[in-house]
């Protein structure tokens, strides 16, 4: 068994795996750290994203071997009911997800997003979230709430 | 003293304590198998005709509400409530919610068909209403006050001129009711409502954002192994062999096979997926699927045809009048997958006489004798215990995950957890049904419409089947019903309008190329696409204007109403459809459609904006208009969520989707050849939400769909002149139709 050193969410975590390949979604899994969705397995559908190194990524993609040392931030670990992200204070505000299974996606994409452009256009926002799937129908509703998490509702 | 009880009515050995226990272990994702929940269990009463059943008012001053629908993101977590607690008299906030258990909750039925509030949210308001009149009862005795001189509200009985009050708790707290509900209990006025209409936020919406929300997908038992189904190399096939050996170097992994169920275990998720990638076996050979390309016409020609007549209204003249424009249209729409997000997943723990499964399907009480059948159990024995999952929207993979986690769970003597993959779910969730549709109509100058005659070729439901066939018990050779249950996909073939004839004929199929099951809104997105574009045929053939040639034949003023809203919010200017134009351009256009719901419940009236873009064939639906009446409605805002969904999903449905397969099996089994709609392509959607408080509640999570396609359509036709009657109106499609080779 091979010992990876892991930067999860702020925290130092040293985790085993007999499988250098094992995707980061199944080690932050395995850690209780349910948020990070398996939707595809195959980098199509975006319900795995999170921040590694600020920018996001496919964890379902990323392997236990490429994410050692690096930050990664999960949507546990980007904000919470206490000091929530604005993004997760905007989604609530407007009520955004439905069956919700794509939200924690959504939310990293659009994070990382935000990140580097701190007033995106709503076509800017579009093409960030591109690569996530919803099938509820929640579209607009994201936008909305991304747009108003950058300062730009109403 | 005519008191309307005697304290021994109210039984004191049911003590239900506060309604936590059972809520506590879905939040904890622990196993519900606590000494308090066991107790809680053997006092819950399960019948849907009883007050406690859906209803207890415990000690602390809350009330648990037993709910057998589930929700499923349509946001039945609030909307329940709130019916429950407008009804009694109660904050919304003291409402504790319990769904979907077959061991806690009554059934309700199936999550399904847009009935949750319809039907289900009645018997709640029914047993609230008819706990309310008990409650008072009670507190006219305890205040020595009339009936009728008292109030429930706040969680409390109090005398209507003022004065204190009696807690709901303090009058029934941890006791029965004993009643049955009564239909004649009186219902609040609508216009004293002050928590039913109001867009209160729902509950599960934080921890979704948080990450806190406990997903059917996250939910573990001790002890739980994680499996992954081996799918056939085909449909049909067989397995012939499995080389065990091939997966003896991932450590914890092996095979668990019950006849043609193959899977294989491991303590870890990880090398679960490690060996079911490394697995060999051999399955026979299968060539059982008809040739795609031959599919519609396949269906118009296929043997087991029984013929039916649905509607006969009028009589078909027997010569048409002089100036009469007689057209035919046939219209198809193909098979397709409810696409969920995340692969359905399950947890079951079947060991020694009983089970119990943890599951996101939509009917748990539903299947509890399905799954007893296959288990060979009595009904009782088996607990479903609905865990909210990715969306279904019908009957996707959900339950067949179930049954192959409860099969494997009893083979290997452990708990089991079933992950499917998106190969798995794409590739082998049943599937939305194809439809052909054929109509034939005349219309005079003067827009009266003659002789509608729509004919439909769909497959059967079997009759009695309870479900649909589970993929788990067949394979594994286990006792199930076979059949077909497609869900009822035979409505609204017929138009909302006045017509001198009109007469639908089902063409009933015997079977179907893979295994058809209810898909959102049932068969109505397919039939309103055909009927709708077909009125905008008629309309086109005497170039009347797409608006005042639907409003000449209705007579309901709420369709009447819906219809012109939906044309004010598209700034509707009247005109027939438009010459349009040559090139190689950007073409735009508008269209309309109107849908009442199973001609009994929600009225939509749909308008569309579209772009097409000559060169490529690509669609761009720019903007969505769409008037909604669903009565009275429960939360606005859980009904727009649900509109905008039910747009959405459908524009994808008809401008992408098609389940491709070769003779073997299905091959689009990924988002690359499955895609659905992206942000790219989604609208503006303007919502005009009519509330008609007096009226009752109709469903609202499906109805938008059906008017989708043909306004879409129309749309196209508009722009371009081409009229698209065969889904999904791909590029390839549309520039096919442009350039005259459709």
């Amino acid at each position: 068994m091979a010992r990876y050193d892991l930067r999860i969410n702020g925290k130092a975590q040293t985790v085993e795996s007999s499988d250098a390949d094992k995707p980061l979604l199944y080690v932050l899994r395995d850690l209780k750290l349910t948020a990070t969705k398996f939707g595809c397995g195959l980098g199509q559908c975006g319900a795995c994203t999170v921040l590694i190194d600020g920018a996001a990524v496919r964890s379902c993609q990323t392997t236990i071997d490429d994410a050692k040392g690096k930050p990664i931030v999960t949507l546990e670990g980007l904000g919470t009911p206490d000091k929530p992200h604005p993004l997760q204070t905007a989604f609530i505000k407007e009520q955004v997800p439905q069956c919700g299974y794509c939200t924690s996606g959504m939310i990293m994409s659009a994070a990382a997003l935000l990140a580097t452009n701190n007033k995106p256009s709503e076509s800017d926002i579009r093409s960030a979230l591109d690569g996530n799937l919803c099938r509820c129908g929640t579209h607009t509703r994201v936008l909305r709430a991304v747009m108003a998490a950058a300062g730009q509702g109403g | 003293m005519n008191a309307p009880f005697k304290k021994s009515r109210f039984s004191r050995r049911a003590i239900l304590k506060g309604g936590a226990i059972t809520v506590g272990f879905a939040v904890t994702g622990l196993p519900g198998r606590t000494l308090a929940q066991s107790a809680a269990i053997a006092a819950r009463r399960l019948d849907p005709k009883e007050v406690d059943s859906f209803l207890a008012v415990n000690g602390d001053g809350t009330v648990t509400l037993y709910c057998g629908k589930v929700d499923l993101g349509q946001g039945l977590r609030i909307s329940m409530p709130q019916i429950a607690a407008e009804e009694l008299g109660i904050g919304v906030d003291k409402i504790k919610f319990v769904q979907g258990d077959t061991a806690l909750t009554p059934d309700q039925g199936r999550t399904s068909g847009s009935n949750g509030i319809q039907r289900g949210g009645m018997q709640i308001r029914q047993a609230a209403a008819t706990a309310r009149k008990a409650l008072i009862d009670l507190a006219a005795q305890r205040l020595n006050a009339k009936p009728e001189d008292l109030i429930a509200s706040g969680g409390e009985v109090k005398p209507k001129a003022g004065g204190a009050g009696v807690a709901f708790a303090s009058l029934i707290g941890g006791r029965q009711f004993d009643l049955k509900l009564d239909p004649k209990a009186p219902l609040k006025d609508p216009a004293t409502y002050t928590i039913v209409g109001k867009a209160l936020a729902r509950p599960d919406v934080p921890e979704k954002c948080f990450g806190t929300h406990v997903y059917m997908h996250d939910f573990a038992v001790p002890d739980m192994l994680h499996a992954r189904v081996i799918r056939p190399a085909a449909v049909g096939a067989k397995l012939v062999s499995v080389d065990e050996a091939s997966i003896k170097d991932i450590p914890g992994a092996r095979v668990v096979r019950v006849k043609d169920l193959l899977a294989v275990v491991a303590d870890d998720e990880w090398n679960a997926i490690r060996a079911s990638r490394a697995l060999r076996a051999q399955w026979s050979e299968w060539t059982g699927l008809p040739a795609q390309a031959d599919l519609a016409a396949a269906l118009r020609t296929d043997p087991g045809i029984v013929d039916e007549t649905l509607v006969n209204k009028g009589t078909p003249a027997a010569q048409r009048p002089d100036g009469a424009k007689v057209l035919t249209a046939t219209y198809y729409w193909p098979m397709q997958s409810h696409a969920s997000i995340g692969p359905s997943c399950a947890v079951a723990d079947v060991r020694g006489d009983s089970a119990t499964v943890w599951t996101a399907s939509q009917g748990t009480h539903g299947n509890q004798e399905t799954f007893a059948r296959f288990l060979g159990l009595p009904k009782e024995k088996v607990r479903l215990i609905y865990l909210e999952g990715s969306g279904c929207y019908g009957m996707n993979g959900h339950e067949d995950a179930a049954a192959d986690a409860a099969i494997l769970s009893r083979a290997a003597g452990r708990p089991v957890r079933v992950q499917w993959t998106r190969e798995d779910e794409l590739g082998w969730d049943p599937k939305g049904p194809p439809q052909l549709i054929g109509i034939s109509a005349a219309v005079m100058p003067d827009g009266r419409i003659l002789d509608w005659r729509t004919e439909l070729w769909i497959p059967k439901t079997t009759r009695g089947m309870p479900n649909i066939p589970l993929l788990a018990p067949e394979a594994a050779g286990l006792d199930h019903v076979p059949g077909l249950n497609p869900g009822l996909i035979s409505q609204n073939g017929d138009p909302s309008y006045a017509a001198e004839s009109i007469q639908v004929v089902a063409h009933w199929l015997k079977d179907a190329p893979l295994r058809p099951a209810p898909i959102r809104s049932p068969g109505k997105p397919a039939n309103c696409f055909a009927v709708e574009s077909f009125v905008d045929e008629l309309a086109s053939a005497i170039g009347a204007d797409p608006v005042e040639f639907r409003l000449r034949g209705l007579k309901d003023p709420r369709a009447i109403e819906v219809l012109k809203r939906t044309a004010a919010l598209m700034n509707w200017q009247s005109r027939p459809y438009q010459v349009a134009s040559a090139g190689n351009g950007i073409a735009r256009g508008r269209g309309i459609s109107f849908v009442h719901y199973k001609h009994s419940e929600t009225y939509v009236g749909m308008g569309m904006e579209v772009a097409v873009d000559r060169t490529s064939g690509r669609i761009a639906v720019e903007r969505v208009a769409c008037a909604h009446d669903c009565g009275q409605i429960i939360n606005p805002d859980g009904v727009r969520s649900q509109v905008e969904g039910s747009i959405l999903q459908t524009i994808s449905r008809v401008l992408m989707e098609e389940v491709k397969f070769d003779r073997s099996r299905v091959v689009s089994v990924d988002w690359s050849s499955y895609p659905i709609l992206r942000f790219s392509g989604v609208p503006k959607i303007d919502i005009d939400l009519i509330d008609r408080p007096t009226q009752p509640p109709l469903g609202a999570g499906e109805a938008a769909c059906a008017a989708v396609g043909a306004s879409l359509a129309n749309a196209v036709h508009d722009a371009t002149g081409v009229r698209l009657r065969t889904v999904p109106f791909t590029p390839d499609r549309v520039k096919a139709a442009l350039t005259g080779k459709a």
